[in-house]
């Protein structure tokens, strides 16, 4: 690609990120420089290196997951178990709290903290009962006008005989086909790893964030690189070519906008990750309530209806 | 042959590959291309259906002379530069030369023993039936055209899955296909869902379990994981009928295993019920 080209391409990409809200600038007047530095920095083209720091530091041991944020944003939290059916999955939470005194429905993937809560937990690889128990608390939220957040943090959904024999295929179009039904704001955000369909049975959202260093694909790096490359070792090679890093995300129109995280990642400070991911939910639903819901469903769906590349 | 991870293989020990298409896998009967195709790509002696191209199977379900394609000049484009072992144009203008095919998916107006309707049928051959732009959005317009003209809509599926040369955009396929069902249901019409061999992965995740009536094939492979993947990932040990459309009917996931011929007459009865 000649310099100049690419120079272009740069700016068209620099320019089409300002135009995104971002952070919504207004109520960050104190963070801006340090905005305007994240800005520069995503408005490069992140090269395969540092998508695959992101793919690293998504997966991070000490990256906080669902439940930290939980404990740190929300009051009054009371969590919600079971899909009134089967069975209770604990690679799914749910629950209601409070965001700023409103009480909103919480769903997310939780992964372990040590061998014992993974495995109970399966990894953060719900089963169709994970993805039933929040199909559940959705309707829950829409019954009682409460606004839903979705932290999608799941390798995928879980890959079983059982998960198979319950349906797993069924309870993520399901759950999909719930979101796009509700007339209350949703918000979604992509903490950690965005797998595939098990991630986006809980994404189909009003507004979808990632932050900084998440990644959000159809497939993981290594399952990619196992069916084309014939070598899970090429990882790497993989996930350079399908990009599943936040930046590129936000320029496919994929995502709305992205939350930054402290340098170094959100496991080096989670206070303030939390901190910085609370202030963005905080201002989508401010906006999103705002919105009558007949007129929130059709701009939900006609989002998700433009998005894909053809000619 | 796209490599896409369908894990077709249901056997134990895995017959030896068939050295001719129309070979039947199951009972090794060979066929002549015109005997095959006058008996729907069904093996006469074991009942066997081999895979049966999208054209095919429109000629196979609608009155004839009825069809009307639509969006047929659609094509992919290559968003993210892809570059596998080989590049992501490359392999579409190889699978478009080989199947004569824009891409997985042909949509179009028909009617079926009277009753109008809209199709939209995929093929396997084109990429493994794989899920990109272009077949999203095929099945979005085709949503449309049902709701549209007030007629129901009728899907067959065969498909490896999302395709990931496309990355994300694909995966976002399955939320914008799941949306057009929505608008399709809440213009009041119905959707019929044929699964044929393979119905995995994306496609299972998204559209085809959201139909009114769920039906499939004999055998066919109906899961979101396929039995290699699972296998591998979590050691278990798989039963037989390991995510087949058999297994599927008993676990409450379809309304009816159909054979082939029987498909026709079914969605004739099923248009004039919801009519």
């Amino acid at each position: 690609m000649a310099p100049s080209e690419h120079e272009l391409r740069l700016r068209e990409r620099l320019n089409r990120l300002r135009n995104v809200p971002l952070l919504g600038g207004a109520k960050l007047s104190g963070e801006l420089e340090r905005l305007q530095r994240q800005l520069d920095r995503i408005g490069q083209e992140p090269t395969g290196d540092e998508i695959w720091r992101s793919v690293e530091l998504a997966r991070h041991p000490d990256r906080p997951y669902t439940l930290d944020y939980v404990e740190a944003l929300l009051d009054d939290w009371f969590e919600l178990h079971g899909d009134r059916g089967r069975g209770d999955d604990g690679a799914m939470v749910t629950g209601l709290g409070k965001l700023d005194g409103r009480t909103v429905a919480l769903v997310g993937q939780q992964k372990g903290r040590d061998i014992q809560e993974r495995t109970r937990r399966q990894f953060g690889m719900p089963y169709p009962e994970g993805y039933r128990k929040a199909i559940r608390v959705f309707e829950l939220a829409d019954r009682h006008g409460f606004p839903v957040i979705s932290l999608v943090d799941t390798p995928g959904a879980y890959p079983g005989v059982a998960a198979e024999q319950h349906g797993q295929g069924g309870a993520i179009a399901m759950s999909q086909t719930t979101m796009a039904r509700l007339s209350v704001p949703t918000v979604a955000c992509v903490i950690g790893e965005g797998g595939s369909g098990g991630a986006i049975a809980i994404a189909l959202a009003d507004r979808v964030l990632m932050q900084e260093h998440a990644i959000y694909s159809v497939i993981s790096p290594e399952g990619c690189a196992a069916i084309l490359w014939r070598d899970a070792g090429q990882a790497k090679k993989a996930a350079a070519a399908f990009k599943p890093d936040a930046a590129h995300c936000l320029e496919l129109g994929v995502i709305d906008a992205i939350v930054p995280e402290p340098a170094g990642g959100a496991h080096v400070d989670p206070a303030e990750a939390a901190r910085l991911l609370g202030e963005t939910l905080r201002e989508s639903i401010d906006d999103l309530v705002e919105v009558p819901a007949d007129e929130l469903r059709r701009r939900r769906r006609a989002k998700f209806r433009s998005l894909g590349v053809f000619a | 042959m796209a490599k896409i991870d369908v894990s077709i293989e249901t056997e134990d020990k895995p017959a030896p590959p068939p050295k001719h298409p129309n070979t039947c896998p199951s009972c090794h009967s060979h066929y002549r291309d015109d005997e095959l195709e006058r008996a729907q790509w069904v093996c006469a002696q074991c009942g066997h259906h081999f895979p049966m191209r999208a054209r095919a199977r429109i000629a196979s379900l609608v009155d004839e002379g009825t069809f009307y394609e639509e969006s047929a000049d659609l094509h992919s484009e290559d968003p993210l530069n892809f570059f596998d072992l080989r590049p992501y144009t490359e392999r579409l203008a190889e699978a478009e030369m080989s199947t004569g095919l824009a891409d997985a998916m042909v949509i179009g107006q028909g009617a079926i023993e009277g009753r109008g309707c809209e199709l939209a049928v995929m093929d396997f051959t084109f990429m493994g039936g794989s899920m990109g732009s272009v077949v999203g959005e095929k099945f979005s317009r085709a949503c449309d055209s049902a709701a549209e003209r007030g007629v129901p809509l009728v899907s067959v599926t065969s498909s490896g899955g999302a395709r990931m040369q496309e990355g994300i955009l694909s995966l976002m396929q399955l939320p914008k296909t799941v949306c057009a069902v929505e608008d399709l249901h809440d213009a009041g019409q119905a959707m019929i869902v044929v699964m044929a061999h393979p119905t995995t992965a994306g496609v299972l995740a998204s559209f085809a379990s959201l139909g009114d009536v769920l039906l499939a094939e004999p055998g066919a492979l109906i899961a979101f994981t396929g039995p290699r993947v699972v296998e591998q990932t979590t050691r278990e040990k798989l039963p037989d009928d390991f995510g087949l459309a058999e297994q599927n009917l008993r676990f409450g996931h379809l309304d009816a295993i159909l054979e082939r011929r029987q498909i026709r007459p079914t969605l004739g009865r099923l248009l004039r019920l919801f009519g």
